[in-house]
């Protein structure tokens, strides 16, 4: 019943079409600082740098869901988490943008082992909850910490010094750019490496891989922290964007929407995760335009997109062509 | 630290145990039998409390606001099955996840359209509104009440399940559903009978708790985590590990939040121990989910391996 959705064995071999798509799409969120600049618009960045911080936890995220089978539904807490890194060091008075950065990967891979180390020894529907519940504990813990801010959250007496970049919306969107496109060609060469087999067949039947000799937990602990990691990042920008911080950011429901965008955009294809961000969150903004009451719609929305686009919005963009050819051998095999 | 303090706040952990079962009792049901996951299950506690505040304001008769809230809900829950969610049934369960997500999303806002934004208030009835005498205890009568009506629906769900034919169907369905489907049962009306049974108790302890909370939208989400945590800890599909995760959590989470505090502060420095008690207090539920799985992964009361 709750088997893995077999949709991703083309996606290491991107169609011709799904190489020029990405290459477009890149290439549209290289021109917005140009347009920024030559309209002086800042506001374009700020939204713009959002989608795009969304695009890297969700590409984080999808490193583990996509390719590793692991459904966490409690990511949200290292998004969360790489945004507190910020906000808690310039509070004591460190702002140094590097040791921001350093600190908020570090926590991530800290709180990412034991957490992925308890909730990998379960499958399927108690990973699910084990994750969300871990998410939860860490959201109550920022809720009730008042120094912080507490649940009203906090305003960033400082944002991560960087110089004479500090703060500036060019360079944030730029970085998070830079970062997006980095942190996907790392994503394609991982899962195309032997690291990668492993996480993806374990995917599929881990009780066969272990008998073949494979033990699968390392891997899928290794590509928890990794993902874990990115998602942090992503919330150290995010800090810097918005310069506020606050305990929805690991909200359950940042969560499970990181989750739709993953799933919008195509489980198991690396660029997929982008189109689902961006997807997702410019559907919200449009119907907030319409209607005060956009969850209305947006919900019915949600449920008829996991009915139907089985293969996410990347796949119905791009379709693959090798992608049911290729499903049917591996099973066959 | 009285004794009437540490009695008053045990039984207001079981009292809180007691709602939390009433949840995890009809997302257990419903785990084991279809392997389906309904996150919307808070949402229709959500339901449960509002159709009971209106029904009482409007119709001034407290237990007729229960019953009919427990029957609607039922109601609710045969019609969602029916309509739509069977489909998800042989999906995986990130994806009944994920499309029931979309319903909490959609539930909050209808409720936000229907009743507003601001919370509504339920009273409870004036002869539950004092408080009785339990051994030199005063206790409030209504939260007793709730433990009362919630230890019957437990027994009454047990002789259901342990005793009755169509719950005999529910044990065999939970073991080998093809099997029993094979032998001639309408597995297709089972589920959708245990899946409107588990929305029931949703809606019953929604309005249980009408009185002594703030009805409002997103009432349902806290609570609803809070059973997963009580279904992990128990073991997933297991209705006695249910039971006792139920009534684990609630007392450590309502003891923990009153007598942490007071330890920390006693033991350790009053300042730290006011920066650190709240935040550790409501930590307390979710570290202690970690312990228990750090040892049993399978939870303290695993379902045994079904075919």
């Amino acid at each position: 019943m709750a088997q893995p959705e077999m949709a991703s064995a083309g996606s290491l071999q991107p169609s011709m079409r799904q190489k020029w798509l990405s290459i477009g799409v890149l290439l549209v969120l290289v021109l917005v600082p140009l347009y920024a600049w030559l309209a002086n618009d800042v506001y374009v960045l700020t939204y713009f740098g959002r989608l795009l911080i969304f695009a890297l936890a969700a590409v984080g995220l999808n490193l583990i869901l996509g390719f590793g089978g692991m459904a966490s539904l409690g990511h949200a807490m290292y998004f969360g988490l790489g945004a507190y890194a910020v906000g808690v060091l310039s509070t004591l008075g460190l702002a140094n943008g590097w040791l921001h950065l350093l600190v908020a990967i570090a926590v991530a891979g800290a709180v990412a082992i034991p957490v992925g180390w308890i909730a990998l020894r379960t499958h399927g529907m108690a990973f699910i909850m084990i994750t969300l519940a871990f998410a939860q504990l860490f959201f109550y813990l920022f809720v009730s910490l008042r120094e912080f801010g507490g649940d009203e959250g906090l305003s960033l007496a400082q944002l991560s010094d960087f110089g004479a970049l500090t703060g500036n919306k060019f360079a944030i969107y730029l970085s998070v750019l830079v970062c997006l496109v980095g942190v996907l060609w790392f994503c394609r060469r991982l899962v195309g490496s032997r690291f990668g087999l492993v996480l993806r067949a374990s995917r599929f039947n881990e009780t066969r891989l272990n008998a073949l000799g494979t033990a699968s937990r390392p891997y899928r602990l290794t590509a928890y922290v990794i993902s874990a990691q990115i998602c942090a990042v992503a919330g150290f920008f995010m800090a810097n964007l918005t310069g506020f911080v606050s305990p929805s950011l690991m909200s359950w429901l940042v969560s499970a929407e990181l989750m739709v965008m993953v799933l919008l955009g195509g489980m198991g294809t690396v660029f997929g995760p982008v189109v689902g961000a961006i997807g997702l969150l410019l559907i919200e903004d449009g119907l907030k335009m319409v209607t005060v009451h956009w969850p209305l719609i947006l919900g019915p929305l949600i449920v008829l997109a996991v009915i139907v686009l089985r293969q996410g919005l990347w796949g119905l963009l791009a379709p693959n062509q090798m992608t049911h050819k290729t499903t049917q051998s591996k099973r066959g095999q | 630290m009285t004794l009437n303090l540490i009695l008053g706040q045990a039984l207001n952990g079981l009292q809180f145990g007691i709602l939390l079962f009433l949840m995890a009792a009809g997302l257990t049901l419903v785990f084991g039998i279809m392997s389906f996951v309904n996150l919307a299950h808070g949402s229709l506690y959500m339901f449960g409390a509002y159709l009971a505040a209106t029904i009482a304001t409007h119709s001034g008769s407290f237990v007729l606001a229960i019953l009919s809230s427990l029957v609607l809900v039922f109601l609710l829950g045969w019609i969602l099955d029916k309509v739509g969610l069977s489909i998800l049934h042989r999906r995986s369960h990130l994806d009944q996840v994920l499309a029931t997500f979309g319903l909490v999303l959609f539930s909050n806002e209808l409720v936000r359209i229907i009743w507003g934004n601001a919370p509504i208030y339920m009273d409870a009835p004036s002869y539950l509104s004092d408080a009785v005498n339990l051994f030199g205890l005063n206790y409030p009568a209504y939260r007793f009440a709730i433990i009362v009506a919630g230890l019957l629906v437990a027994v009454g769900l047990y002789f259901l399940i342990e005793r009755t034919k169509i719950g005999m169907l529910i044990r065999a369905g939970a073991s080998n559903r093809n099997m029993v489907s094979a032998l001639g049962v309408n597995i297709a009306w089972l589920n959708r009978f245990v899946f409107a049974l588990g929305a029931g108790l949703a809606g019953l302890a929604g309005a249980l708790v009408g009185p002594i909370v703030s009805v409002e939208a997103g009432m349902g989400e806290p609570v609803l985590i809070l059973t997963l945590v009580v279904m992990v800890i128990g073991g997933i599909g297991s209705i006695r590990g249910a039971f006792y995760g139920a009534l684990v959590v609630g007392v450590v989470d309502t003891m923990g939040r009153v007598f942490l505090p007071i330890w920390l502060r006693e033991t350790f420095d009053p300042a730290m121990a006011t920066a650190v008690g709240p935040a550790l207090a409501s930590m307390l539920v979710y570290l202690l989910m970690a312990i228990v799985l750090a040892f049993r992964p399978e939870g303290l009361f695993p379902v045994r391996a079904r075919g």
